[in-house]
């Protein structure tokens, strides 16, 4: 009994590290940002208290409202297919007769480990309307005559944005997916089966009320990852009139492109404050209906 | 009613084909079009590979180090992915196998930190770093490895799920310190856990961005990510250089994938119940 108590001090230093760890490089520069936010600094001098005025001019700022609206709107445009696209295919690859689920699992899945950079620099290549293959491949078939200036038109941009982010991520919702139906046991559909119920039915009825508990998840954590969007869009660039700048892409230019780093500052606590609110709004409108 | 069946079936296998398809000929077209000379590839549809690779590949490389950019992120990304599952296993072993007072809540303070927003401390970590005058080093990079919750969270369940109390107890009464049961017992048989955690860790260090692009100036010290991005900007009117520079950035994970997406599907499905 005694020696039990001695080595549960153990415990206490094999956690440490972390605790080290985000108190000195998680938290510290969390703090310190907060601080910057309160203050006016170029990165040269030093900082100059100057109190809530960097907030002031955040709730004044019509841009960065902007850049909200932009990214809830690629947010929406891109998870919506994505989940009904993951939905979809993960019921086929659920079927039994399907051969090649191996195969199809690992093609669906693999946009999802390449880096988004480079994604963001192949898919505005095949975009570039002079030059890029997209435009191409519509002209030779022959649905346009001219090649189309996707990134000259604000919702096209979107669209190319959002529909970059959902070829990407759909294959690690279907993963889930996946996982989730094979949570469900094999004698539920057994039973439906032998009552009479159709395919259709079973989906609708059976299945689905049983994987919402998933897909609520992937909605849940996909507006965490969805507000803070910003490796492949920064590529892809701003778009028309600030049409695809995400938050994160507005944070990134006030700090280290226009070395404003105490508005950055706060503009990284007004996102923070945008990201919380619409996970607070999610989880309690998915509570609500439960 | 027989062919019903079938006609469902086949449409099935051409929906799944049609969206493999799209998810393929992005990386078919960057292969192809890095074969050709810009006039082609500005002017027509290819579909063939072309004869320009060589060509296109000196102009970057003779501008660009991009097989330095390449070394680099392999040695971050493995550097970090040791520490980074060296200390979650250290971490996950500790909240599983010791009972030491305020374990839930600091166990819940780990998880807690997931919540947080990655890019909430970006500026104050810049700042930090320079102050400390690790600002073109890679400690940045590394040091971020020391504290992964997600980490802790998987190896956590594992030790709980596969490691039994009894093994450690054995190991005390052989005379084992505390140390050297975990680095001899228990990180042996976290195996399975550690595979998951490095693949993850290892993906997300090479693609990781941010971070690299504000911590190093030196262009000769810069990840492959930053670099891709250079290149857009460096090499803005030729593409052939530009697509054998994506080429070289995925067709090394395309390797990977090819040889790990066993694990790497187990892993994603397992991480999504756990979660």
């Amino acid at each position: 009994m005694n020696t039990k108590i001695n080595k549960s001090f153990y415990g206490y230093i094999f956690i440490a590290p972390f605790f080290i760890g985000f108190l000195l490089i998680g938290l510290a520069p969390i703090l310190y940002t907060f601080y910057l936010s309160l203050t006016k600094w170029d990165g040269f001098s030093d900082p100059v208290y100057v109190g809530a005025a960097n907030y002031t001019r955040l709730i004044h700022d019509s841009f960065f409202f902007q850049t909200i609206g932009s990214t809830l709107i690629i947010w929406i445009m891109s998870i919506v297919p994505q989940i009904l696209l993951a939905l979809g295919l993960a019921l086929i690859l659920n079927e039994r007769f399907i051969r090649g689920k191996h195969f199809f699992r690992a093609v669906f899945y693999f946009p999802h480990i390449v880096t988004p950079v480079t994604l963001g620099v192949l898919f505005s290549l095949m975009f570039d309307w002079q030059t890029g293959s997209i435009n191409k491949v519509l002209m030779n078939i022959g649905l346009v005559n001219d090649p189309v200036n996707w990134f000259n038109n604000p919702w096209w941009s979107r669209i190319i944005v959002a529909g970059v982010i959902c070829w990407q991520y759909f294959g690690f919702n279907l993963i889930i997916f996946i996982a989730g139906l094979q949570g469900i046991s094999k004698e539920v559909y057994e039973a439906a089966e032998v009552d009479g119920a159709t395919k259709p039915i079973i989906i609708r009825r059976i299945i689905l009320p049983l994987l919402r508990p998933v897909m609520l998840f992937t909605f849940i954590t996909s507006v965490i990852g969805g507000l803070q969007l910003f490796d492949a869009p920064l590529m892809l660039g701003d778009g028309p009139g600030n049409s695809t700048r995400t938050m994160i892409m507005y944070l990134y230019e006030t700090a280290f492109k226009n070395f404003d780093y105490s508005y950055g500052s706060a503009v990284a606590y007004g996102i923070f404050v945008v990201v919380m609110f619409f996970t607070a709004i999610t989880t309690l409108a998915t509570r609500t209906k439960e | 009613m027989r062919s019903g069946y079938t006609h469902t079936k086949a449409l099935l296998y051409l929906l799944l084909a049609a969206v493999s398809f799209v998810c393929l000929v992005p990386f078919y077209s960057m292969l192809i079009t890095s074969t050709h000379a810009n006039s082609e590839i500005a002017s027509k549809l290819l579909l063939w590979p072309g004869t320009e690779l060589a060509n296109n590949y000196n102009r970057l490389v003779g501008s660009v180090n991009i097989w330095r950019g390449f070394a680099n992120t392999v040695f971050i990304s493995v550097t970090a992915t040791i520490l980074n599952v060296y200390f979650a296993a250290l971490a996950g072993f500790g909240f599983s196998k010791y009972r030491f007072r305020y374990r839930n809540f600091l166990f819940l303070f780990v998880l807690g930190t997931m919540m947080i927003p990655g890019q909430l401390g970006i500026i104050g970590f810049y700042k930090v770093m320079s102050m400390l005058q690790l600002t073109d080093t890679y400690w940045p990079l590394l040091l971020q490895s020391l504290y992964n919750a997600f980490g802790i969270f998987l190896m956590r369940q594992f030790a709980d799920a596969s490691i039994p109390d009894e093994i450690i107890e054995s190991g005390r009464i052989d005379g084992c310190g505390e140390w050297r049961i975990f680095h001899r017992i228990v990180l042996p048989l976290m195996g399975p856990a550690i595979a998951t955690l490095a693949i993850f860790s290892f993906i997300g260090k090479w693609n990781d961005f941010l971070t690299p692009m504000i911590i190093l100036f030196d262009n000769d010290k810069q990840t492959l990510p930053v670099m891709i991005a250079s290149v857009k900007s460096a090499f803005s009117s030729d593409f052939g250089a530009q697509y054998v520079g994506i080429a070289i950035s995925v067709i090394p994970l395309l390797v990977f994938f090819a040889l790990m997406s066993k694990q790497i599907i187990s892993g994603v499905a397992a991480g999504a119940v756990k979660g």
